[in-house]
C-alpha cells in the first residue's frame, strides 16, 4: 500500500495493514520534522510538503515492488505527508512486515533511501520568523 | 488574436506544471502554454525563463517530465502534453 496523505499519519493502522500470521517481524521507519536545519541556523517551526501525485504514486509503487522482489516475501506500506507538518510529527512512514527481521530491516532501509532519491515530493522549511526555504535531499 | 495574420507555423498547446521554488519563481503551479509546432522542452524552458536570471540559473538542477516520464530537454512536445518542471526532490 502506498499513499500521499494531507492528514496526520496513523502509524498503528499501517502496522495493522501489513502484519499477518506469516510475519515474525515488523519494522517501522518514521521520518519526523526536526527543529534544526542542515542549511539554516534558524529554528524550523514546520515543514511544508508538495507532491506531483501522478508521478509520486507510481514511483512509490515501483519502490514497493522492488523491495518485495529483492527482500520478499514481505508486505510494505509507504505513506508520505503533503501540506504542513508540525514539529515532531511524522512526514513519512515506511512499514515492512516480513517472516524475519533481517529482511524487514533491509527492505525498510531500501525503500526510504529510494523514496528520498526518486519520489516527486518537495520540502519547504518554515522558520520561526515566518520565512521559508526549499530544501533538496542530498545523495546518500 | 483573430486580427493577426494567419501564420504558416501551427501551434500546439501544452500544460506546464511547476513545483517548489520553480512554482514560486514562475508564479504558477499549472498553466496552459502555446508553442510553435516542433518546439522542444529546452525551447519551452527558454521561453519561460527568459529575462529571469534566477530561473535560468536553475536549469542545471531541473528535471523535465512529459506525461509522467522523465525526458531530456531535446524532447519534442506534442499538443496535449503535460510537462512538469521539477527541482531536486526533498521527500522524507
Amino acid at each position: 500500500m502506498v499513499a500521499l496523505s494531507s492528514a496526520p499519519l496513523d502509524v498503528a493502522a499501517l502496522v495493522r495493514d501489513v502484519q499477518t500470521k506469516e510475519h515474525g517481524a515488523v519494522v517501522t521507519f518514521l521520518g519526523t520534522t526536526r527543529e534544526t536545519s542542515p542549511d539554516d541556523p534558524r529554528p524550523v517551526a514546520a515543514l511544508e510538503y508538495e507532491a506531483y501525485d501522478s508521478m509520486a504514486i507510481p514511483e512509490m509503487e515501483k519502490i514497493a515492488s522492488e523491495a518485495r522482489e529483492q527482500f520478499g516475501p514481505l508486505a510494505i506500506a509507504i505513506v508520505h505527508r503533503t501540506g504542513r507538518v508540525a514539529l515532531g510529527e511524522p512526514s513519512v512512514a515506511v512499514v515492512v512486515a516480513a517472516p524475519h527481521r533481517a529482511r524487514a530491516f533491509d527492505a525498510c532501509r531500501y525503500a526510504i533511501d529510494a523514496l528520498k532519491a526518486r519520489v516527486a515530493v518537495w520540502k519547504q522549511e518554515v522558520y520561526a520568523d515566518g520565512e521559508t526555504a526549499w530544501v533538496a535531499n542530498t545523495p546518500p | 488574436m483573430a486580427t493577426q495574420p494567419i501564420s504558416a507555423v501551427s501551434k500546439i498547446t501544452i500544460r506546464v506544471l511547476a513545483f517548489a521554488r520553480l512554482r514560486e519563481l514562475l508564479g504558477f503551479g499549472s498553466r496552459d502554454v502555446e508553442l510553435a509546432e516542433g518546439a522542444t522542452l529546452d525551447a519551452l524552458w527558454k521561453q519561460l525563463a527568459s529575462g529571469n536570471g534566477e530561473i535560468e540559473g536553475l536549469r542545471a538542477t531541473t528535471r523535465f517530465a512529459r506525461n509522467g516520464e522523465l525526458v531530456a530537454g531535446e524532447t519534442v512536445l506534442r499538443t496535449g502534453d503535460e510537462v512538469a518542471l521539477m527541482p531536486p526532490v526533498g521527500g522524507g
